[in-house]
């Protein structure tokens, strides 16, 4: 049985008065306690930082160079917070009721209010460190809005939010490390998880220099390693981000959570090639002044892919504006999944726009205009020409957008100032994860889950600008009070012996996973079983999945992982500086973890959120939930021929179930 | 899209204290390619082959995580202004061309393996003074100090900084002074970064100096380099703050 630990009270009440109640771990015990950090992004730079601030020895692993390097770095928009800074009607409660409405009601309420309190520390705490967010003419913090809410309430660096944020963090854990406090492993890979008497304990690590297999003991182990979008492939995660950490945990016990709920983000540049290696996000902030359409006429789309025609060609009246048309309350603002869909939807129908037939144009060509008025009329200048208000339009969406309209042009060597924009639906995020309690812990007890790593959240689909809010919430201010109730149990337990039997066992077994991987000596790299790992997963659980493909899909995957451990070929060793090892292990991970996203697609017989069962739609083709059977959170213990579920039901207390309208 | 037949020479080292040497490879790439997905080819290649793959470090390969770090026909991170090599595509490079690619070479970035140097004296400069001293949950209301836009904006160029460190593989005297004054400018344009100032100032120029970094001699090479436009200015920046701490601090 599930238990998922959520305190009593009102919601707005719960987590200050659980705050409260949670049992300390005094000074001089905090001194005697180790813990493991592994994954030095958001989550993991704050929970190291915050956990050494408080006196804990820690130890955080990477396997970067540097701990400044974890793909949160790449998150464009921004972070929410609900100040109501733009008085324009946001509140604490709010954010919540967004957030559990854009997550299509699979989150659970007590987690996601607890964030929604937390989003106004995380800004002050930010600027704190010297965060240079986006101020006003009076030198107060700027807003924007993103997809599915109605107010402004994101705060952003330009497009480098995720970066200055990660920089703020790493700067914290910097100062810890001269302290002392924080003891930082760069180069070392986490390959193993490793328990004592059915609790975590330490992990094995793999030094990716000298291929050191090294063991690592604590008292507790916090999990903080990010997503799993690298199994389609092809996303916009960096190419090193990989689900090792996670899936060893659950092959020692630990629950994976709804792991088919990946998002698909509407915005990236289309994929040119076989080659390609990874997509590039196009920032959601874009959709606040792009418009997103194809040519209303087929012959049109057609011209466009043959190069025979451009998109500036084709008249006004003749353009789709699919997203205004369909879902006039939010427009081009609707949330992820619903934009992804609707994309997908018309290039189905032959109206895509590239070579390939799947993009679909985002076009700032109006607000360049828009923007080149205003500005005229701000300096006093009437009678400009239309060229000289577009100059000026240019100017103000340079200053807004500028470094991702470079980036578009320096992939794609197209001009969007003056050409629309091309941009596809890509994988950009999972919502799945490990299945943790409200005190961030995995059922396996010791063992914690932060971040993108765990589940907890975004329910079936995340709104934007709210993973950087999870990070810093779950790393600065959520797990410094919720490890106590793990910790404070423990503090006459002694320190462990890294050299201890448990350890001994699980370095054998990473040895031997490892040797198993060289000895097959076949003909085939592992970079290609990840592509055609890859495709198999977009193909049969990406945008639009049903029960023949999925049950296909599955095979697929039995198959190739066959393949892959007959005819795999690693060159080199394993006790040397080796990527395509690395490489090969992750891989290996993704096969099994592959399929149990297909185990629960295929379970899981409702449309929510980022998952879309072909099955399960309105007349009007929107998702269709099934809450009646399906409002829980899918756990699911791994079993090589039959995963076995654990269900822990979702009880709406203070938000009703309603259809997810942006209509 | 058209192909490109290139010749590759690359550098080739197996540890860090051998000596290394260049080896040429043919590498058949189009246009479209990103310069690391040519490399990914030569790799899939040389691993086909069951040689050696070249060892290159790269990661989020949209120009924002600093990993990718090789000196391209001379220069670091290529011949195309502000761009990461991960972001260089090879629609600049000509049919029949010879590529030289080498590590970023200065003495405090040893080489470890092929292309791939150590830069985590990049971490012990910021470890040493790069931040602000603030605990979680001590920190006052986001607006409760207001800070003027263009100055917040000066900060925020200054933090663009990727760590990358083309920087210190440009200049003649592997100086890390575009790096280190990057962040003393990010921090102590800020008010409240300004606090702490003097003691940033120095613990971070007395760091760069145990690292083995060399002198600046202000010859603007790191500025030309840096694939996030970091500009000189920084430097100057933190001389006045270096000079004033030698005058009014402790």
């Amino acid at each position: 049985m599930l238990e998922s630990k959520i305190p009593s009270g009102h919601i707005s009440e719960k987590w200050t008065k659980y705050k409260s109640e949670i049992p300390l771990v005094a000074p001089n015990n905090k001194r005697k306690l180790e813990i493991i950090v592994v994954g030095t992004g958001l989550a993991g730079a704050a929970a190291a930082a915050s956990l050494g601030e408080l006196g804990y020895h820690v130890k955080c692993f990477t396997f970067h160079d540097s701990p400044r390097r974890a793909h949160s770095i790449a998150a464009q928009g921004g972070i929410n917070a609900a100040k109501n800074y733009s008085n324009d009607g946001d509140s604490v409660y709010r954010l919540f009721y967004d957030t559990i409405k854009g997550g299509d009601y699979r989150a659970r309420e007590a987690n996601v209010h607890r964030l929604a309190e937390a989003s106004v520390d995380i800004i002050d705490q930010c600027v704190a460190q010297g965060v240079p967010f986006a101020r006003e003419y009076g030198g107060l913090l700027e807003n924007r809005s993103f997809g599915g809410v109605q107010v402004s309430r994101t705060f952003y660096a330009r497009g480098q939010t995720g970066q200055q944020l990660l920089i703020g963090a790493y700067q914290a854990l910097s100062r810890q490390i001269g302290l002392g406090t924080v003891q930082m492993y760069n180069r070392h890979e986490m390959i193993e998880l490793v328990l004592v008497d059915g609790k975590a304990r330490g992990i094995v690590t793999r030094n990716l220099l000298t291929g050191a297999l090294e063991s690592h003991a604590a008292h507790a182990v916090v999990l903080a390693t990010g997503g799993y979008g690298n199994v389609f492939y092809l996303s916009t995660n960096a190419m090193t981000c990989n689900v090792t950490a996670a899936w060893r945990s659950v092959r020692k016990g630990a629950l994976m959570a709804n792991p088919c709920f990946t998002q698909i983000h509407p915005t990236c540049i289309p994929v040119s090639g076989e080659y390609q290696s990874k997509l590039t996000l196009m920032s959601e902030s874009l959709r606040n002044d792009g418009r997103v359409w194809v040519p209303k006429k087929k012959e049109d789309a057609i011209a466009i892919q043959q190069g025979k025609l451009k998109g500036v060609n084709i008249k006004e009246e003749d353009r789709d504006y699919f997203l205004e048309r369909r879902y006039p309350a939010f427009g081009n603002l609707v949330p992820r999944d619903v934009a992804s869909r609707a994309a997908k939807v018309e290039c189905d129908k032959g109206h895509g726009v590239s070579p390939t037939g799947l993009a679909v144009f985002l076009d700032f060509s109006a607000a360049i205009e828009r923007y080149g008025k205003t500005e005229a009329n701000k300096q006093g200048l009437h009678n400009l020409s239309k060229e000289q208000i577009i100059e000026l339009g240019e100017k103000v969406v340079s200053a807004k957008y500028g470094n991702l309209f470079e980036m578009y042009d320096k992939i794609t060597g197209e001009n969007p100032y003056k050409e629309p924009m091309k941009i596809y639906p890509a994988v950009h995020y999972t919502m799945g994860g490990l299945w943790v309690d409200y005190n961030l812990e995995t059922n396996i007890p010791g063992l914690f889950a932060l971040g993108e790593c765990n589940f907890s959240d975004h329910g079936a689909n995340r709104l934007g600008a709210s993973a950087l809010m999870q990070g810093l919430a779950d790393g600065y201010f959520v797990i410094p009070y919720t490890i106590g109730t793990f910790l404070s149990k423990e503090i006459s337990t002694p320190k462990f012996d890294p050299k201890g039997p448990a350890f001994v066992e699980a370095e054998q077994a990473a040895k031997n996973r490892i040797q198993t991987l060289l000895n097959i000596k076949g003909n085939q790299t592992a970079e290609s079983f990840h592509r055609r790992l890859g495709k198999i997963m977009w193909d049969y659980c990406g945008m639009a999945r049903n029960e023949e493909g999925l049950k296909k899909g599955r095979q697929m995957i039995r198959d190739l992982k066959a393949e892959f451990y007959k005819d795999l070929f690693v060159p080199g060793n394993a006790d040397e500086f080796n990527p395509e090892l690395e490489k090969a292990l992750r891989v290996a991970d993704f096969m099994e973890h592959g399929e149990l996203m297909m185990v629960d697609a295929l379970e899981r017989k409702e449309s929510c959120g980022g998952h879309f069962r072909e099955e399960s739609v309105t007349e009007e083709g929107e998702a269709k939930r099934n809450d009646e059977s399906f409002s829980y959170v899918a756990a699911w213990e791994w079993d090589e021929n039959q995963p076995k579920l654990h269900k822990e039901d979702l009880v709406f207390e203070y938000i009703k179930l309603v259809t997810r309208s942006y209509k | 899209m058209s192909d490109l037949h290139l010749n590759i020479k690359v550098w080739r080292q197996n540890q860090k204290n051998d000596s290394g040497h260049f080896e040429t490879y043919k590498v058949t790439a189009n246009e479209h390619m990103s310069f690391l997905e040519m490399l990914d080819v030569l790799n899939e290649q040389l691993v086909r082959e069951k040689k050696d793959p070249v060892a290159f470090e790269h990661d989020c390969r949209e120009g924002i995580c600093g990993t990718c770090s090789m000196v391209i026909n001379g220069q670091p991170h290529g011949p195309l202004a502000a761009t990461t090599t991960c972001q260089l595509h090879m629609r600049f490079f000509k049919e029949g061309e010879t590529i030289v690619v080498e590590p970023f070479r200065a003495s405090a970035f040893p080489v470890l393996k092929d292309l791939v140097v150590d830069r985590s004296s990049f971490d012990r400069i910021i470890q040493s003074g790069g931040f602000i001293s603030v605990n979680t949950g001590q920190a006052p209301d986001g607006n409760a100090i207001p800070i003027e836009k263009d100055k917040a904006g000066k900060s925020f160029e200054a933090a663009a900084c990727i760590g990358c460190g083309a920087c210190v593989a440009a200049c003649p005297n592997g100086s890390a002074m575009l790096f280190t004054s990057a962040k003393v400018t990010h921090l102590g344009l800020l008010p409240q970064g300004k606090v702490e100032e003097e003691k940033r100032v120095q613990a971070m120029v007395a760091q760069m100096d145990k690292e083995g970094f060399g002198m600046c001699s202000n010859i603007g090479a790191c500025e030309a380099e840096c694939p996030k436009e970091i500009k000189l200015e920084n430097i100057a920046y933190l001389n006045r703050a270096y000079l004033k701490s030698v005058f009014t601090g402790e």
